[in-house]
């Protein structure tokens, strides 16, 4: 049984806007210093035009604090920061991945072009998104969308050459444009799963019968989870990319978990996940391929020289790396992309990787803490997706350019050059920031709909008994 | 449910534990393998392009470093006089590799050697990039050019030695090589210049004064005198010399080729004048034995230590007393490097001590603090020094009046001796000196190849008055 209904905590919580935009100061202390200390490191006189762009880069980290300072003065302020001093991070990192090429390379230019779109989305969504409740209720529209963009890459002509590039068919190209169908994907699908399951947990949670001491789901209960099963199986047969395949399975088993409190439906998921995984993997012959070159990828220098010259980088770079501008992370081929984590680790050793990961272990526990705040179940299960899904890419995408598990074709969120993937990153922490907002800011102005019919504490009488926590 | 947001918070945190954790053995445990793995480029472009100290010959630059300002290779290794010094620096290549002392000594040139250790911490704490050390030889440039002129566009080598020292002081091979067509930037033209120099036949790569080893002719007859004089023979025994010997076991004879007479010679007019058929007797007398074993003293048969990385001198192991006979003379199976005759000579005109031969004299701190400086070391007493002062008188006469005249120089004490040898029978021959002057504590050896034309003698002499 749940414990019986308590009166809620008066939290009245601080705005701490000062503190985001200290914060926010010192995080975009991260761009410019790597984007500086490069030059000199290179020996390049800097020029006006390279402090205007220092200058820049401050002017939006301070806009996009000042929008949530007018529009979500409650939010927390330690999200934008992180995410700000990663994203200068990887501006830095790939200007200076560009300059290593003779000539330079661009493409640093067309990621501050997208930074700004992301950032002005996120702004977007701060001043036109009073209640973010609005995006509940379409939860079967929403799924299938997000199973069309998830499965989009397969569909015969949209395909983009650079899949070749990596062995996974995650990439599209529409218009000459490369784009990643599965970033935006998260965000529908996170939507999607937190709406069903704010409409749905209540049978979920309770319906079934005990065997054994296990609670069995009714056979229909078990649909949902079996089509995710489905789907992610299929993305890892034919789009031969385990980290895409785990991130939508383990958001939606994981919200499944968190909607219902209940460990059984981790239990059941990663079973049958790791057996088809498995079984796969003996039958497919690419999959295989994959697991060897993640194992073993010195037995064959040529088809895993990605990821050999990364781990070349990496070793060189040592314990505080070869400096900004001082290594040589251009050997790694498309090292902007999903190895930017392996250039960062050459050239800031693993000091600077070190950083990086416990920047984004800040950004996802403050996601995780704004899942706890909110009092919304649709608000608790939206923020725990979305902070969950950003654990799985970065533990998939840096934990593959590490070899602790095989290489997968995702993005490092906020540093990886990739349109799609920045502006999908910033809508997300656009709405953290806003379920945030509502969360903390005092109860007097909190709308007054199902808030306290719809919260944790709602106590459920239950014809048998056993079942719960 | 916020106790199962917990429980995502708490998984969360093992996956990123298990990154941090990952990352950290990777660097403890993989980076070591990883950065000495040679498919490394980035290590291997780092090691070729870093700051390297100076070769230095007396205060010349013989190898150097200069910066060159572009990526990713720093530093340019160039050869002032490549050719002349080859033998000595080696070359530094990226595709190719090391030889000579850039091989030898690349730990202290690069500053990364044990006893560079100190010097490393106090440049990795005030910020300063790692430094190079300095190698200081003891090649005199100015005796090593001398030889490089005498032996002119003539296949041969020369070798002088301090010989109370060991140190090595000329060291010059014809024909040579550019070291810095190697240690070019331009790897498609190092690929062309090393398959050219590899193909060509007068080989120019070879190592002809330490590398290589020749029949040493009647340059040889020195460690016969010296194993003679050891047991009972005095400059004056007289010892039977017929214009033919028979050679035991075959049908050939062993002629002189020098006016010895049909009858006996001295030890002493053998030498100077070059009797083989005396020293074939003085060898079948003595037996192979006390001939190797004398050899073994001089240094033939075993590699020297130190830093010359020179080739093993040989005389055979078990002939029958024909071969013995042509042994005597410096045929045969018998072999030596220009060093290893230069070490003979240099034995005897040093009261018979045999002192190992050395090319590095110090290794220096970029900011010349000496890391570490050779001592001389002795490495045999080959001879008494009484029987050594005998075998110089011996040589002397052969300059003054034998077949080294060519060897005179007015005011100094030269001992020496001549040598031919033939490599085919009745074609030409090598043509040998070996000798000394006493006043410059200088030995010196001089080969010059088959067809070469001209003899090695006036290159000794050339030497020998150019050293100081």
């Amino acid at each position: 049984m749940m414990s019986a209904s308590e009166a809620l905590p008066v939290v009245v919580y601080r705005k701490q806007r000062n503190a985001e935009l200290g914060l926010c100061l010192l995080a975009s202390l991260f761009g410019i210093g790597g984007y500086l200390i490069t030059h000199l490191n290179r020996g390049d006189a800097l020029s006006i035009t390279s402090l205007l762009i220092c200058a820049g880069w401050v002017a939006l980290c301070i806009g996009a604090h000042l929008v949530v300072r007018v529009r979500c003065a409650y939010a927390d302020p330690v999200i934008l920061p992180s995410v700000l001093a990663l994203n200068g991070l990887g501006l830095a990192m790939i200007h200076r991945i560009d300059i290593g090429f003779e000539p330079p390379m661009a493409a640093a230019t067309m990621q501050l072009v997208w930074t700004v779109l992301g950032v002005l989305l996120f702004a977007l969504i701060l001043i036109y998104l009073r209640d973010y409740r609005v995006l509940e209720g379409f939860p079967y529209v929403l799924f299938l969308v997000g199973m069309v963009l998830l499965l989009l890459p397969l569909v015969p002509g949209l395909a983009s050459p650079r899949n070749v590039e990596n062995g996974s068919q995650i990439w599209i190209e529409i218009f000459g444009y490369s784009f990643q169908p599965a970033e935006i994907a998260k965000i529908v699908l996170t939507l999607a799963f937190a709406s069903y399951l704010t409409a749905n947990r209540d049978l979920l949670q309770l319906a079934g019968r005990r065997v054994l001491g296990f609670h069995l789901p009714r056979m229909r209960d078990l649909v949902p989870i079996g089509v995710m099963w489905a789907a992610a199986l299929l993305v890892l047969v034919f789009q031969n990319d385990l980290g895409t395949s785990m991130l939508f399975f383990g958001l939606f088993v994981m919200m499944l978990f968190v909607a219902t409190s209940q460990i059984r439906w981790v239990v059941i998921g990663v079973a049958a996940f790791t057996a088809a995984a498995l079984l796969i993997g003996q039958v497919a012959p690419h999959v295989a391929t994959r697991i060897s070159s993640w194992l073993d990828p010195f037995s064959d220098y040529d088809r895993n020289y990605q990821i050999i010259t990364a781990q070349f980088g990496i070793a060189w770079g040592g314990l505080f790396g070869r400096g900004w501008g001082l290594g040589r992370p251009g050997l790694t081929p498309v090292a902007s992309s999903d190895f930017i984590s392996a250039a960062i680790a050459e050239e800031l050793g693993l000091v600077g990787l070190t950083v990086i990961i416990v920047l984004y272990l800040l950004m996802v526990a403050r996601g995780l803490r704004v899942a706890l705040t909110s009092t919304v179940i649709f608000g608790k299960l939206l923020a725990a997706g979305f902070s969950f899904v950003f654990a799985l890419q970065i533990f998939a995408i840096i934990g593959g350019v590490t070899r602790l598990l095989p290489l997968t074709g995702l993005t490092t969120p906020f540093m990886s050059q990739g349109g799609s993937s920045l502006v999908a990153n910033w809508i997300i922490v656009a709405l953290l920031i806003v379920i945030s907002h509502q969360a903390r800011r005092p109860a007097t102005t909190m709308a007054p709909v199902d808030a306290n019919l719809a919260d944790d504490e709602t106590a459920v009488i239950q014809a048998q008994g056993g079942v719960g926590q | 449910m916020n106790k199962s947001i917990r429980g995502v918070a708490i998984v969360t945190i093992l996956m990123f534990l298990a990154l941090l954790i990952n990352a950290t053995v990777g660097y403890w445990v993989r980076a070591d393998e990883l950065n000495n793995n040679p498919r490394n480029t980035r290590v291997q472009d780092e090691q070729f392009g870093a700051p390297r100290g100076p070769i230095l010959a007396a205060n010349t630059p013989i190898a150097d470093s200069v910066e060159t300002g572009t990526r990713p290779y720093a530093n340019q290794r160039q050869y002032l006089d490549g050719p002349l010094y080859a033998p000595i620096t080696g070359y530094y290549s990226y595709i190719f590799g090391r030889s000579g002392l850039e091989a030898l000594y690349n730990a202290e040139l690069v500053g990364q050697a044990d006893s560079q250790f100190t010097q490393r911490i106090v440049d990795t704490l005030s910020g300063r990039a790692p430094q190079g050390g300095q190698i200081q030889t003891t090649i005199q440039p100015r005796a090593q050019q001398a030889a490089w002129d005498a032996l002119g566009d003539r296949e041969g080598a020369v070798v002088a030695i301090d010989f109370t020292t060991g140190a090595v002081l000329a060291w010059v091979s014809r024909p040579s090589f550019d070291p810095s067509t190697l240690a070019s930037l331009d790897f498609p033209a190092t690929q062309q210049a090393w398959d050219q120099l590899n193909t060509d036949p007068a080989s120019p790569m070879s190592d002809r004064a330490t590398k290589e080893i020749f029949a040493p002719g009647s340059v040889f007859k020195l460690v016969v005198a010296a194993a003679a004089l050891d047991h009972g023979y005095a400059p004056q025994t007289m010892i039977d010399t017929p214009q033919e010997l028979p050679l035991p076991g075959t049908l050939i004879t062993l002629p002189n080729l020098a006016a010895c007479g049909n009858t006996q010679q001295s030890l002493d007019n053998a030498l100077t004048l070059s009797c083989n058929t005396t020293f074939a007797n003085v060898a079948l007398d003595l037996g192979d034995d006390v001939i190797r074993e004398q050899a073994q003293a001089f240094g033939f048969d075993s590699a020297f230590g130190g830093d010359m990385a020179s080739a093993v001198s040989t005389f055979p192991a078990d002939p029958d007393p024909a071969q013995l006979a042509m042994s005597a003379i410096g045929q045969f199976e018998v072999a030596a490097t220009p060093l290893q005759m230069a070490v003979v000579a240099g034995a005897i005109a040093n009261d018979g001590t045999v002192m190992e031969p050395y090319v590095v004299e110090e290794v220096r701190n970029n900011n010349q603090r000496v890391v570490s400086s050779h001592q001389p070391t002795v490495v045999n007493q080959a001879m008494t020094p009484a029987n050594a002062a005998l075998l110089q008188e011996m040589m002397t006469h052969v300059v003054q009046r034998g077949t080294g005249t060519q060897a005179q120089i007015s005011g100094l004490t030269v001992g020496g001796k001549t040598g031919t040898a033939e490599t085919t029978p009745g074609a030409s021959s090598h043509s040998w000196f070996a000798g000394f002057a006493a006043e410059k504590n200088v030995a010196v050896a001089v080969y010059l190849a088959t067809d070469a034309g001209g003899t090695a003698t006036p290159v000794a002499r050339a030497v020998m008055e150019a050293i100081s």
